[in-house]
């Protein structure tokens, strides 16, 4: 009873998951702009690796209840560890990623205006260096 | 009690295969892509995609240690994004 409703419910699942990926892959491919391939490329892999390993929870869970087999207890909760690991890696290196290229100098695609600009940190000390040489040349 | 692994196994292959066509796709980015920032999305992109497809490949194969090799290349990655990110910055570690 319960199996035939997973061989239901584990597909839909990861039909979900996997229109998530390949609309992430999609977007990295059609997007003009670092920041909004980021947008794409990070959250929709995220969201669908959720569904296709929740999915993959429920199948091991399954496996450990119903038939008593302890691969299947192991398969559940080694996913779950990886799920978190991509849960907690992901959106922060999606973050490192974006600080870096708006402090390498990428601009936002049609961008006119940048509000960040002379407020990002890591610019700071060699803005202020830049002024003390400046300073230093003026009083020469 | 039905076998659940002989019933789903033709859906996870079929998965596996869009995984596969999503780091292809991902591969152009990496080729093509116009600044340095554009080639590390798609490594990252490629990354998440190989850590779900290993998962995946684990419950086909029945082994799971496939399932843990995707969790220390979860964490591996993550460093390597971290450390170029770093690099990109132009910056003091």
């Amino acid at each position: 009873m319960i199996g035939e409703m997973l061989a239901v419910l584990l597909p839909i699942l990861l039909i979900i998951g996997i229109i998530f990926m390949l609309l992430g892959s999609l977007g990295l491919l059609r997007f003009p702009d670092v920041y909004t391939r980021l947008h794409a490329g990070t959250k929709c892999t995220t969201f669908g690796s959720i569904f296709i390993c929740v999915s993959i929870i429920i199948y091991g869970l399954y496996r450990w209840v119903a038939d008593s087999d302890v691969n299947g207890s192991v398969i559940a909760f080694h996913t779950g560890i990886a799920l978190v690991a991509i849960l907690l890696t992901n959106p922060t290196g999606a973050h490192a990623i974006a600080r870096a290229a708006h402090r390498s100098g990428v601009k936002p695609f049609g961008a006119v205006v940048d509000d960040l600009q002379g407020k990002d940190t890591a610019v700071e000390p060699k803005a202020a260096k830049k002024k003390t040489v400046g300073k230093k040349e003026a009083k020469k | 009690m039905i076998d659940l692994l002989v019933e789903l196994s033709a859906e996870f292959w079929i998965v596996l295969v869009i995984l596969l066509v999503g780091i292809t796709i991902a591969m152009y980015r990496v080729i093509r892509g116009p600044t340095a920032p554009d080639r590390i999305v798609g490594l990252d992109v490629i990354n998440t995609l190989v850590i779900v497809s290993m998962v995946i490949f684990g419950v086909i194969q029945d082994k799971f240690i496939y399932i843990d090799v995707a969790i220390v290349y979860a964490v591996l990655s993550f460093i390597s994004t971290l450390y170029v990110a770093k690099y990109l910055e132009g910056g003091r570690f």
